[in-house]
């Protein structure tokens, strides 16, 4: 025996032959994150339908169906199409930036602990938002506008800090958990400071809601995210390259800290965003990614996955604390993700005993 | 030692009918008065270096003395201080990445691989260069990445991921991903690191074949003063960051060379299974002549 199967008479038949060990691995690659996509999709679509019949008025299936194409009657139209619908609506569009943030600062970093809103850029929107409230008493577009810009200048401070010929993961992480801590304390000085009415106001929003919600914003939301998303859709050939570190993703003719840095924006901008709308629903960009990549578990970036869990989880948080949870009615669904993702963290820091290991 | 294995009938063969005529476009690597270095430490300093193309050099020297550091101002991951590094003539930082991926390869010391990560695919993304905007995964891909895999013999780890691979597999995958990527030039820093002789024998083997039957340039880094002198047709010996002796190994690797790269007496006798120089350090004890 030869100890390669190399011979001189080689043509297409058994180059395909040899090829079908590959061409079956991503067959079975593809299947797999197929199947994940298709079960998460479903059971977003249950907690949608679900979202919209239960309520203080429940509708049926068949209720739902005929309003959905207009034949309901005025009450059911108002309950679903100015009550729950936007609010479902605003909870999946962003469940999915969120989740994509999340997922593009965890691979580009090349760590689990790099997500928005543990390196403060969803703290950094937060305080610019209650410092517009609370100090400058301005109105709710405003305070969206405020928090946008806080989390683009609290990124570029982490980004230049943590700038030394080229940014390391590790190295913005941690001054991003720094950077945190500081906005952390702005915060804490702005409601100190504030009287009570506002300061209510100001920590409802701090939590994260998607009460609320209306068609006007929720379209802005979503012109937003259709620029964004396409644009993360060109740059991901370039972050599975990135995947494999910086020094093979240039050998491979990618410009590392480019490349970079546009993923960077665009994840920033996304989380940026969903936070000018919702507020900082914590923990939703944390955890999105690190469960679809398990779930699929092929090495692949699993953006798609990960933007269904992300939905997933902001919808049933936002379910979750409208109706089942006792007491107060109308709970912000922040609440919930926060109940959810601290315990991830702890998990995280207790399993992860290798520095800069993840995504 | 190189033996006129395989006809060129078989390199056509592997690499098929689809594949460009890569082994005989003969491309030149050279680093011009080259200084590199990090936060303003100079760690290579003015360095002349012409790849001869087609022939297997390696880099030998010292910890710290900047032999890595030179394969990554090759690979162009590491901006010059001064001096050029140029392909064919050209100013390599002046090419666009993409193109120059195409050309020259680079496997670095530690790759990483994303958990879960599956063998075909790991090697897949080693196509990266060659696809564009209008130009997705056919199946010509298909077949240089089987090519890649059998040369390595990592087609039947196919479906495995790669955690379940031992070290020497591990190396072997990252070595067929750096085939598919075609590259005529292939810059390897310490592909031996971490692996058992045996395995790092087999690694090398690899490389001597590829270089034979492809044509394929080959440039290293490696440790093994006595390996690289059985694999190297040029060995470049480097001392603080400048080049103190180029050449071919029997030529180069003489007492008074190691002396002055490693600080090290050692008498040299020919290797007895290829008659490359083999270098026997001669340390403070156990010295009977």
């Amino acid at each position: 025996m030869r100890p390669r199967p190399r011979t001189g008479a080689a043509n297409l038949t058994t180059e395909a032959e040899a090829a079908a060990p590959l061409v079956l691995a991503r067959f079975v690659r593809h299947r797999r994150e197929r199947r994940v996509v298709l079960v998460l999709a479903g059971l977003v679509l249950l907690v949608a339908a679900v979202s919209l019949m239960v309520g203080a008025y429940n509708l049926s299936v068949p209720d739902l169906l005929r309003t959905l194409v207009g034949q309901g009657a005025t009450s059911e139209n108002f309950i679903v199409f100015k009550l729950r619908l936007p609010r479902l609506t605003l909870a999946i569009l962003v469940g999915v930036a969120f989740a994509v943030s999340g997922a593009l600062f965890q691979t580009v970093l090349r760590n689990p602990l790099a997500s928005p809103d543990i390196i403060g850029v969803t703290g950094g929107a937060s305080a610019a938002a209650v410092f517009g409230m609370l100090v400058l008493g301005v109105g709710s577009v405003a305070t969206s506008f405020m928090a946008f810009g806080g989390a683009m200048v609290v990124a570029c401070a982490i980004y230049l800090l943590a700038w030394r010929g080229g940014v390391a993961g590790y190295r913005f992480v941690l001054i991003g958990v720094g950077v945190a801590f500081m906005v952390q304390g702005l915060l804490g000085y702005l409601l100190s400071r504030a009287d009570l009415r506002n300061a209510e106001d100001a920590l409802t929003w701090l939590v994260g809601s998607v009460s609320g919600a209306r068609w006007p914003e929720i379209a802005l939301l979503a012109a937003f995210l259709a620029v964004l998303l396409p644009g993360v859709a060109v740059l991901a050939g370039r972050m599975r390259m990135l995947q494999l570190g910086d020094d093979t993703a240039s050998a491979l003719g990618v410009r590392a800290e480019r490349s970079r840095l546009a993923l960077l924006v665009a994840a920033v901008a996304l989380a940026a965003l969903a936070t000018a709308f919702v507020g900082p629903l914590a923990f939703v960009a944390f955890v999105s990614a690190p469960i679809a990549r398990r779930l699929v578990a092929t090495g692949s970036l699993a953006l798609v996955p990960a933007a269904l869990i992300g939905v997933l989880i902001t919808t049933v948080a936002d379910f979750t604390a409208q109706h089942l949870l006792p007491g107060a009615l109308d709970l912000p669904a922040g609440i919930i993700t926060g109940a959810i993702g601290a315990p991830y963290l702890l998990w995280l820091l207790a399993t992860q005993n290798r520095i800069g290991k993840g995504a | 030692m190189p033996q006129p294995t395989d006809q060129p009938a078989t390199v056509a063969a592997t690499t098929g009918p689809v594949a460009a005529p890569a082994a005989s476009a003969r491309h030149e690597l050279t680093a011009n008065a080259l200084s590199l270095g990090y936060d303003g430490a100079r760690i290579v300093d003015g360095l002349d270096l012409a790849i001869e193309p087609g022939a297997i050099t390696v880099i030998v020297g010292a910890n710290a003395s900047g032999k890595s550091t030179l394969l990554r101002g090759l690979a162009r991951l590491l901006p010059p201080q001064a001096g050029t590094v140029t392909l064919d003539g050209r100013n390599i930082e002046s090419l666009p990445s993409k193109q120059v991926a195409t050309i020259v390869g680079l496997l670095p010391q530690q790759p990483v691989a994303p958990d879960g990560i599956g063998v075909a695919d790991l090697v897949g993304r080693g196509r990266y260069p060659h696809q564009g905007w209008f130009r997705h995964w056919s199946s010509t891909d298909d077949a240089i990445v089987a090519a890649a895999m059998a040369a390595t013999q990592t087609l039947e780890l196919a479906p495995r991921r790669m955690e379940e691979l031992s070290g020497g597999q591990r190396q072997r995958v990252w070595i067929a991903m750096a085939l598919a990527q075609k590259p005529d030039i292939l810059l390897l820093d310490e592909p031996t690191t971490f692996l058992d002789v045996t395995h790092q024998i087999e690694v090398l083997d690899l490389l001597h074949e590829l270089n034979h039957e492809q044509g394929t340039t080959v440039v290293m880094v490696l440790h093994d003063l006595n390996l690289a002198a059985r694999y190297a047709d040029r060995l470049v010996v480097m001392r603080a960051g400048r080049i103190i002796a180029e050449g071919p190994p029997a030529e180069v690797l003489t007492e008074a060379v190691v002396l002055e790269a490693f600080g090290l007496t050692a008498r040299i006798i020919a290797d007895p299974v290829c008659g490359s120089p083999m270098i026997v350090p001669v340390g403070r004890f156990h010295s009977t002549v």
